[in-house]
């Protein structure tokens, strides 16, 4: 049936410890955080040899409105406002000095400095070698 | 027909009568001088029945005698108004070259706006598209009110353009002996004697080789200049700063005399302006770049300089022919007609303008392939302008391998400058404003002491002095001393000056913008919309050390 050609596809390409129990244990820390803020929190995360994150361009809202202006003379408001989007996985140890390390950094005490989320990673893997679970990182 | 008896019958008598004519010159020593008698048997090939009733698609009968202006039509024509056709062919001819040319020239302003939009992130484009703007419109107006009597009140006369005789009034002064002409003292707001044709032409060639030189410092400036400082600046470039050198230089200024007074070449030769317009121009970018400071996150704390790229290059390689394009009318405009006074020169100097620039983007491109590896897109566009700049004023005096030689040398010239604006003084210039205009500005200036070849002929005398204009290699250092002091003059009076009204503008208005507005991008705090409201714009990363970065916190906390 086509799930069991499926499945031998997905069989030739994964390799066979994937099928072992890996103890994990990583969570994804995602900070939303300034654009101008983005290269001094790179410097950060380097410091605490956090290697690997995924950068994104975002836009959107918190608690900070968006701001009104003027275009041929008629008012529009700007709703959404440019943002940047950290995503590292880091193993469970590091979590925390990870987020106070950010947040330190991105914080300048003024609206619309961001926030930070933490979620739970069921697993990794490096592709070019097939590591899993924390050696992916 | 009849009208063909006509046709035959004057056609008959026009022959005889030539034919008389021409025994009787034959006949006497001394040839008679034609009288308004002999005028009245010349007829037009075809009468204006004869046109209408069939067309004139072969150009046989359109423009003859018929449309030469007759003063009195009781007279009919006369000897007078054959003269003064003629005349006044040769100024008409002259007014449309040198107005197309200003067109063209007005033309460079979006030139120059696209390449300095191009180079700047896509956060600053509205700021910087909207200063190249207004750059025309404030520089004008100021040039409207007193720059123009400032820099061409006493330029008369200017037999191109009909003598432009209400310009007559230059404030001189004695010293050491000699007079030095200083200013004009005629021609504001273009009012009272000075609302006259001739004047009118001059007045827009001129605001717009003012106008180049006021777009040249929103340039090094882009990115973090106030809007309102930027009007405050330009205003006093276009109506004071521009003009006193432009005076010095071309209204009959001292510059332009050193020649007459003291023996020295042709005096100051400037022939479209590398010295009156660029280097003016990118000597005040640098005042007002030294006075602003470089962009945060352009040079690290231990002065490393981070690259920062522009948002466009598409923008900046369209602008830099549109500028190229619009270079046709500057230098070759720059003889004020194309009738009289050897202003046929005009291809000659279109094809040096051409051949300086193109050798100067071979210079600049080689330079960057060999010493980076690729060929740079902006530095290759530095260097074509570069080029075009440097054969601006001796593209009236110089033969085409001296315009190559000139163009070879700036385009290595423009990168070598960029490179130590860069590493040396650590000014931030995003477009390479003051290497382009500054540097071969006076590059420009230089090369007319040194590349002017005696063979051009305006008139037979130029700034006053008697024989074409010669360089040092052609027999003539007279020359190079007066274009040296040229140099001097630029960079030791009118640098000095834009210094000086910079900082006062600092000091008023204050010249740069917040940190806070820099770093968010100067479009929504300064102009209060975004360029590309559609994008999504990137935040930028550069490849700087941390130690910079504590900086762009610090002032971003404010």
């Amino acid at each position: 049936m086509i799930i069991d050609e499926i499945g031998r596809i997905g069989e030739t390409y994964t390799p066979e410890y994937l099928n072992r129990e890996e103890i994990t244990q990583m969570k994804m820390v995602t900070c939303i955080i300034r654009p101008e803020k983005l290269e001094s929190i790179t410097n950060t995360l380097d410091k605490l040899h956090i290697v690997g994150m995924t950068v994104t361009d975002v836009r959107g809202f918190g608690r900070q409105k968006g701001q009104v202006e003027h275009y041929r003379g008629g008012e529009y408001t700007i709703r959404f406002i440019p943002k940047v989007r950290i995503d590292v996985v880091v193993p469970d140890e590091d979590v925390k000095k990870v987020i106070e390390a950010v947040s330190r950094t991105a914080r300048t005490e003024n609206v619309g400095d961001g926030k930070i989320f933490v979620t739970n990673v069921e697993n990794a893997m490096r592709i070019r070698t097939g590591e899993v679970g924390t050696s992916a990182l | 027909m009849k009208s063909l008896k006509m046709k035959t019958f004057l056609i008959l008598a026009i022959l005889g009568v030539s034919a008389l004519m021409g025994f009787a010159t034959l006949a006497k020593a001394e040839g008679t001088a034609l009288t308004d008698q002999d005028l009245t048997s010349i007829s037009a090939p075809a009468s204006t029945d004869e046109i209408a009733a069939k067309g004139d698609p072969g150009a046989d009968f359109t423009g003859n005698v018929r449309d030469v202006t007759v003063s009195d039509s009781k007279k009919g024509l006369t000897l007078a108004d054959l003269a003064n056709q003629a005349g006044q062919n040769k100024i008409a001819i002259n007014f449309v070259w040198t107005l197309i040319c200003g067109f063209m020239v007005m033309f460079m302003q979006p030139g120059f706006a696209l390449v300095e939009t191009g180079l700047i992130r896509a956060k600053n484009a509205n700021h910087t598209m909207m200063m190249n703007f207004m750059v025309y419109s404030l520089g004008l107006f100021a040039y409207y009110v007193c720059g123009f009597a400032i820099q061409m009140g006493g330029v008369a006369p200017v037999a191109n353009l009909g003598g432009l005789y209400p310009l007559n009034g230059e404030h001189v002064v004695n010293f050491l002996g000699k007079p030095w002409a200083l200013f004009g003292t005629k021609g504001f707001f273009l009012h009272g004697t000075s609302y006259d044709v001739g004047v009118m032409v001059m007045f827009l060639f001129q605001m717009v080789f003012m106008d180049t030189t006021t777009t040249i410092v929103t340039g090094s400036c882009a990115e973090r200049w106030k809007y309102s400082a930027f009007c405050v600046s330009t205003i006093g470039l276009g109506a004071i700063i521009y003009p006193l050198f432009g005076n010095w230089a071309w209204g009959c200024g001292w510059l332009s005399q050193l020649g007459v007074n003291f023996g020295l070449g042709h005096g100051y030769c400037d022939f479209a302006g590398s010295g009156v317009v660029h280097a003016v121009g990118g000597l005040t970018a640098l005042a007002c770049a030294m006075i602003i400071g470089p962009r945060i996150g352009k040079f690290n704390r231990d002065g490393s300089p981070n690259a920062i790229p522009g948002h466009d290059l598409v923008l900046v390689l369209l602008g830099c022919f549109i500028l190229a394009f619009g270079w046709f009318g500057f230098n070759p405009g720059s003889t004020l007609g194309a009738s009289g006074n050897g202003a046929l020169r005009i291809g000659s100097i279109a094809v040096n303008t051409m051949l300086a620039g193109c050798t100067a983007s071979f210079s600049a491109l080689l330079y960057m392939w060999i010493r980076y590896g690729k060929p740079d897109a902006s530095m290759t566009v530095n260097g074509l302008l570069a080029g075009l700049v440097a054969i601006t004023a001796p593209s009236g005096f110089v033969n085409p391998i001296g315009a190559s030689v000139i163009g070879w040398v700036a385009g290595f010239l423009v990168c070598l400058s960029v490179e130590f604006f860069d590493r040396v003084p650590k000014i931030d210039d995003p477009v390479g404003a003051i290497s382009v205009h500054g540097i071969n500005g006076i590059w420009g200036v230089i090369a007319v002491g040194l590349f002017a070849d005696g063979r051009s002929n305006y008139g037979g005398s130029w700034n006053g002095v008697n024989g074409s204009v010669k360089g040092l290699f052609y027999g003539d250092p007279g020359q190079l001393v007066a274009q040296l002091i040229g140099v001097a003059t630029l960079v030791g009076i009118i640098f000095t000056m834009s210094f000086l009204w910079n900082w006062l503008v600092d000091l008023i208005v204050g010249q740069r913008t917040s940190a806070k507005a820099e770093l968010a991008g100067l479009d929504i705090p300064e102009m209060g919309a975004l360029c590309y409201p559609d994008f999504q714009l990137k935040a930028q990363d550069y490849a700087g050390s941390s130690s910079q970065t504590s900086k762009a916190e610090s002032l971003s906390k404010s």
